[in-house]
């Protein structure tokens, strides 16, 4: 499947483990509930490893483990849920992740300027055939009033 | 009032592109209903009964004469020659085409006017007292901490999806004209025992199904802190307000829910964290308040007194300037209302030709400015003494000249069944029967001063709850049938009305009012005014008399 990473499309090369699905080797994501349960076992897993997030999930609680992971995926169940758009902030800005954050789940066009603003930096789009028309979005804006994940000063201090 | 630069001009400029993007889609069928209605509410479009719905934001309530031509030209061009003002000082049209809206937008745009943020779960338009700066005892003008607001609020990438719908206010003074008790955040302009100013921030104060006055979370909080602060109360919104159940989805019921001592520990927790990054500078607070320094007023404007004059030998401008005229803190200055509750129109109805003098006269007497209030009204907030004969010869002509600024027929009223598609009762005929029933002035004034604020269903746009008198228009099996309060205040004294009884059907509303008003006259003490009557002696003897015949 081709994702937008970095505002480029790209082949993905991470597999998302359902909690029931066995262990594989190569780049893999798993829930919060499964890295609770299998920690040991998936500290000494030998490829990537993310973690998968939802609005619900007590953000605060994984980030002792943030230095395991080096992607974590926010999922959107309906564009409109607008919680990991914090989630993000506060992974860049606070907690100081430097890996990739992903948006997953309803994840359109009209919303990719926002998100990345945010500091997600790569995107599986819910309509994946458009991608090419959706890298344009990221410039729907040349500013932002706010400080941003991209722009950390606010425009109050640049103009 | 402030000017946009480059910077502002741009990102409004690269908005009109955007939506017309987003139309274009739509229209091609690349997005779906439900995907383009969250885009269109966060730029002002509904879908009502018998056409679109836009909404412009006005921020703060204020308007430069260029801007209200431009309101004029679109409503003549893209609608029917008409805007209506709304209780948050943004208006309306009612009648545009779907399509049309990104040329309206890009019109608007040209004259740094937009209509971003005025639906949709997000932060609207920030407002303020329509007095803000020409009142007496002002602490400090609140305009532009407004217009730093409105900055900060625009296109914020992380609350562009928040639970619900998000109002703040701002007032600068002790008599709250903002009802800012009853938004999401009201601040209010204070100063400390240091004699330093700042702001006491309330939160969780909303109207609607479930009104709410709003609670004090920060007694004082200091002027380059307003940013981190408003930014840690969205952030902990944004993560803990609940999205099962719109209805429970506003800051009030977050707060009701976790209690005002949890939600303060956790907005001072994430302040702490992000205080020092959005720490308003100086040179920024500077830079935004050069926009809204004093005009260079006329020092003898007081010595002219043949407006005192002028009412002694004209009874009708007299009651106009007693009713619809104000003080200014300049001596030989006044503010003058303009009533948009004319008996012949809809309350805060405006016709484009009426638009067109009002922008002309504010260029001839009022500095080029006119403010829209929290009351659907319009006001000429600098205008000398000596002038306003002249102005009121003109107002009269146009019929704008009601003097019943305040009064029984000042009524705050939604669009209701007639084109809103959430009511549930029609408002407009009812507020016009009632103007035509209490069309004697004498008798007006006796009564003195009379909030009714009627909402045709519960979602409460007109702020019934908050009325002397509200009126809540409700559907049973069909028919229109009407709830009323009684005491309610959207004042510094703030409160929510409480039931007269069970509700009334329509035939009956208007010699419910009436009852009401007799009960009042016979039951006050010398000058008492309304509210005060049904705050000492309660809703029961109103109910007596209402519900006695049946």
């Amino acid at each position: 499947m081709q994702i937008i990473k970095d505002r480029e499309i790209v082949e993905d090369n991470w597999l998302h483990l359902d909690d029931e699905a066995e262990l594989a080797s190569g780049n893999i994501t798993v829930s919060l509930a499964r890295w609770h349960e299998q920690h040991e076992m998936l500290t000494q897993h030998e490829g990537g490893l993310g973690i998968r997030l939802t609005g619900d999930d007590p953000l605060e609680e994984i980030v002792p483990d943030l230095a395991y992971f080096s992607l974590v995926v926010l999922y959107f169940p309906a564009f409109v849920d607008g919680r990991c758009y914090s989630f993000s902030r506060l992974l860049r800005d606070r907690y100081d992740f430097k890996g990739e954050i992903r948006a997953q789940g309803d994840v359109l066009y009209d919303q990719l300027f926002f998100m990345s603003q945010c500091g997600i930096n790569s995107f599986e789009l819910a309509n994946p055939n458009r991608l090419t028309q959706a890298i344009k979005a990221f410039d729907d804006f040349s500013e932002s009033y706010q400080a941003t994940v991209l722009r950390p000063e606010p425009l109050y201090r640049r103009r | 009032m402030y000017q946009y630069d480059n910077y502002d001009q741009a990102m409004l400029e690269q908005r009109v592109a955007q939506y017309r993007d987003q139309t274009r889609r739509f229209l091609a069928g690349e997005l779906t209903e439900d995907q383009f209605r969250p885009l269109r509410l966060m730029n002002g479009l509904y879908i009502q009964i018998h056409a679109p719905m836009y909404r412009v934001a006005v921020p703060y309530g204020l308007l430069s004469s260029k801007q209200v031509r431009k309101i004029a030209d679109v409503s003549r061009r893209y609608d029917k020659g008409y805007v209506h003002f709304t209780t948050r000082t943004n208006f309306q049209m009612n009648w545009p085409k779907l399509e049309d809206v990104p040329d309206i937008m890009a019109e608007l745009a040209t004259v740094q006017m937009h209509s971003i943020q005025t639906s949709g779960n997000d932060i609207r338009n920030t407002t303020t007292d329509e007095l803000a700066g020409v009142c007496a005892n002002e602490i400090e003008d609140p305009r532009p901490w407004c217009e730093i607001i409105r900055q900060w609020s625009t296109f914020h990438p992380e609350f562009a999806y928040l639970p619900r719908k998000f109002k703040i206010a701002v007032t600068g003074i002790a008599d709250d004209r903002a009802a800012t008790q009853v938004h999401d955040i009201g601040l209010h302009l204070v100063k400390n025992h240091q004699g330093e100013v700042g702001f006491e921030v309330l939160v969780g104060g909303g109207l609607g199904r479930t009104p709410v006055i709003g609670q004090q979370i920060r007694p004082f909080l200091e002027k380059k802190d307003l940013l981190s602060y408003l930014e840690a109360i969205l952030r902990v919104y944004n993560r803990l307000g609940r999205r099962d159940n719109k209805f429970k989805a506003r800051i009030k019921i977050t707060v009701r829910e976790h209690g005002i001592n949890h939600i303060r520990e956790l907005v001072e927790a994430e302040w702490v964290q992000i205080r020092k990054q959005l720490e308003l500078d100086d040179k920024e607070i500077q830079r935004v308040k050069q926009y809204f320094t004093e005009p260079d007023y006329d020092a003898t404007a007081a010595d002219e007194q043949s407006f005192t004059e002028m009412q002694a030998h004209d009874p009708a401008f007299a009651r106009w300037v007693k009713q619809n005229v104000v003080d200014h803190k300049v001596p030989g200055y006044k503010i003058a209302y303009i009533s948009l509750k004319a008996p012949t129109s809809p309350p805060g109805d405006v016709t484009a030709e009426q638009l067109d003098v009002i922008a002309d006269l504010a260029d001839e007497f009022s500095m080029g400015e006119i403010r829209a209030s929290h009351t659907q009204n319009l006001l000429l907030s600098d205008v000398k003494q000596g002038d306003l004969y002249a102005l009121w010869l003109r107002l009269e002509a146009e019929g704008l000249a009601t003097p019943n600024i305040n009064t029984l027929t000042d009524i705050i009223c939604c669009p209701g069944l007639d084109f809103c598609g959430l009511a549930n009762a029609t408002s407009i005929p009812l507020a016009k029967a009632i103007n035509e029933r209490f069309d004697d002035l004498d008798y007006l004034y006796d009564l003195g001063d009379i909030k009714i604020k009627m909402s045709g269903c519960m979602n409460g746009c007109a702020h019934q709850s908050v009325g002397h008198i509200g009126i809540l228009g409700v559907d049973k099996k069909g028919e229109e049938w009407y709830q009323f309060t009684l005491g309610g205040s959207s004042e510094a004294d703030a409160s929510l009305g409480e039931r007269l009884g069970r509700a009334i059907p329509k035939e009956d509303v208007v010699d419910t009012v009436a009852t009401l008003l007799e009960t009042y006259k016979e039951l006050r003490l010398e000058d008492e005014p309304f509210l005060a009557t049904v705050r000492r002696i309660g809703v029961d003897p109103f109910k007596e008399r209402v519900y006695a015949d049946n």
